[in-house]
């Protein structure tokens, strides 16, 4: 449904994405890995329109999206969420969630609501909807920020290393929310260092170095190709 | 001076009323407006220019004005400010510069060097006033225009606080980049933005006309008071600006008591005072440029 086609984003003289060619189908959750500088949370970018394309196509649901900006492809369906939490922290957690869902989500005031608790009460955050959201530590911050984009009502939501900074308790509740984004029927892409957490999660797996796609598939079958195991610890290991 | 605390309070609500669209843009968008005292004098030959030609009161032909300064804040916002803005900070200064020169000149041109008021226009209102008990003296027109401040600045924060647009704009002005990823167009939330601050200014150059005179080059003192206001008042907050205006006002009338000319130092000095004082508590004002030259002097 959500598809990069020669996706290329040149910075200057340095490519960070080289021609990508990316797909996920409805309902599938795709994993995205691969070392620092590889180019994932920039191709993240392109999908959500936040850079516009050097090169290539982006499209939603056979329809391209290339040339739209970030807004209203997030009125489209596609939700993002960032790798550093980044609230609007001077506004309530449910105004925080409201706001998404009366813009990104096109709701009426009654629907905001509703679309705004159903969010928060998934992501485990109504106990603390009233709380000012630079009040919040690193979890809630990340919990919020999944139900921001929850609130937007997406088809495909792009997590951007939500795990990160978190100890393994905290990462596994993490897990419990997007599993149970998941059997609402929500797209998931999903880039993470932590491996075991993603595993827990995706269908098939993408590992990108230096700005291309090295190998993709099943996950233990694209962790185990050699290209994978040389990017991460050096050649002649494998 | 009770008497000339109340008229401080009162003188207060005019700046006030000056200073809520200068304070709101900053607050939106981080644009130090230069042409917010130009723009609002352009809005009182505007009223004047109506209620002159349609001889009707310039209540009426704030109606027509408001969204006159409005459209135009809409036009600028995405002609001119959002390209500024996009090449960093030091660009919409010189932009809204270069609009104040264009709107004082182009206004000279039109309408002369003659000095206007629509004070006639407003029949008895502009010299009316209530006598307290004490001997104070409470002009209507000042308490009318504390009155309008206070409602729009009220207005303003309800709108931030509850509207959709209001909360749209408080998320894009934390975070435009995010709020697109919200799906909010921060584009037009700007644009909007400058609408509404420029319907501000359209209301506070029809109170100017009414309570003084002005002439196309009264711009740059409008917006020398409003700038003092909004410093003093802490930059982008609305009930800041309100306090920060009368606080203002109040320090000039004192400062005419002392000394005719107290008006305007009493103004400067707090505005001056208020100034340090902030720069003393972000700890920016410290004496290691001192310590650092004196390293570097050889031995």
């Amino acid at each position: 449904m959500l598809t990069a086609t020669g996706a290329t984003k040149r910075f200057g003289n340095f490519i960070a994405v080289d021609r990508v060619d990316f797909a996920v189908s409805r309902n599938e959750a795709v994993g995205i890995v691969g070392p620092n500088g590889a180019g994932k949370t920039t191709l993240l970018n392109l999908l959500a329109g936040t850079y516009p394309l050097s090169a290539g196509s982006v499209s939603l649901d056979g329809l391209d999206v290339s040339r739209t900006d970030a807004a209203a492809r997030c009125r489209m369906g596609i939700g993002r969420s960032h790798q550093v939490p980044r609230p609007f922290v001077d506004m309530t957690v449910f105004e925080n969630v409201f706001v998404a869902a009366s813009s990104g989500g096109s709701c009426t005031r009654a629907e905001g609501y509703k679309a705004s608790i159903a969010s928060l009460d998934l992501c485990g955050m109504l106990s603390n909807a009233n709380r000012t959201a630079a009040t919040l530590g690193l979890l809630d911050r990340k919990r919020l920020e999944l139900a921001r984009a929850l609130a937007t009502n997406p088809k495909v939501l792009l997590l951007d290393e939500i795990g990160a900074g978190l100890t393994d308790a905290e990462a596994s509740e993490l897990v419990t929310i997007i599993l149970q984004l998941r059997a609402t029927g929500i797209t998931i892409v999903w880039i993470e260092h932590i491996l075991h957490v993603l595993l827990q999660v995706i269908d098939r797996l993408v590992c990108m170095d230096s700005g291309v796609v090295i190998a993709q598939g099943k996950p233990e079958e694209a962790l185990a190709h050699p290209a994978v195991i040389e990017a991460y610890l050096g050649s002649g290991v494998a | 001076m009770i008497d000339q605390i109340v008229q401080g309070v009162l003188l207060g609500g005019y700046y006030a009323l000056v200073a809520c669209g200068l304070s709101f843009m900053y607050g939106v968008m981080r644009i130090i407006n230069l042409a917010h005292g130009s723009l609002a004098i352009l809005a009182a030959f505007l009223v004047w220019y109506i209620t002159e030609q349609l001889a009707v009161s310039p209540f009426i032909a704030l109606l027509i004005v408001v969204p006159i300064m409005a459209a135009l804040g809409w036009i600028l916002q995405r002609t001119v400010l959002d390209r500024s803005l996009r090449s960093g900070p030091l660009t919409p200064l010189l932009s809204t510069f270069g609009i104040a020169i264009i709107i004082d000149n182009g206004l000279f041109e039109r309408f002369g060097a003659d000095t206007r008021s629509l004070a006639p226009n407003i029949g008895d209102l502009s010299y009316k006033s209530w006598t307290l008990p004490g001997g104070v003296t409470v002009g209507q027109l000042g308490l009318l225009t504390l009155g309008v401040a206070v409602v729009l600045i009220v207005g303003l924060q309800l709108f931030l606080k509850y509207a959709p647009l209001g909360r749209a704009i408080r998320a894009t002005a934390e975070d435009p980049d995010t709020a697109e990823l919200m799906g909010i167009n921060s584009r037009s939330v700007y644009a909007a933005a400058a609408a509404i601050a420029l319907g501000t200014v359209a209301i506070a150059g029809a109170f100017l006309g009414m309570r003084a005179t002005f002439d196309p080059y009264s711009g740059g003192a409008q917006l020398i008071f409003a700038f003092e206001a909004v410093v003093i008042g802490g930059t982008g907050s609305l009930w800041g600006t309100l306090l920060g205006a009368i606080a203002l006002g109040v320090a000039q009338n004192l400062g005419a008591q002392v000394n005719p000319k107290g008006f305007l130092i009493a103004g400067h000095l707090l505005f001056f005072c208020v100034l340090a004082v902030r720069v003393f508590a972000a700890g920016g004002f410290s004496l290691n440029w001192l310590k650092a030259l004196w390293r570097s002097q050889p031995a």
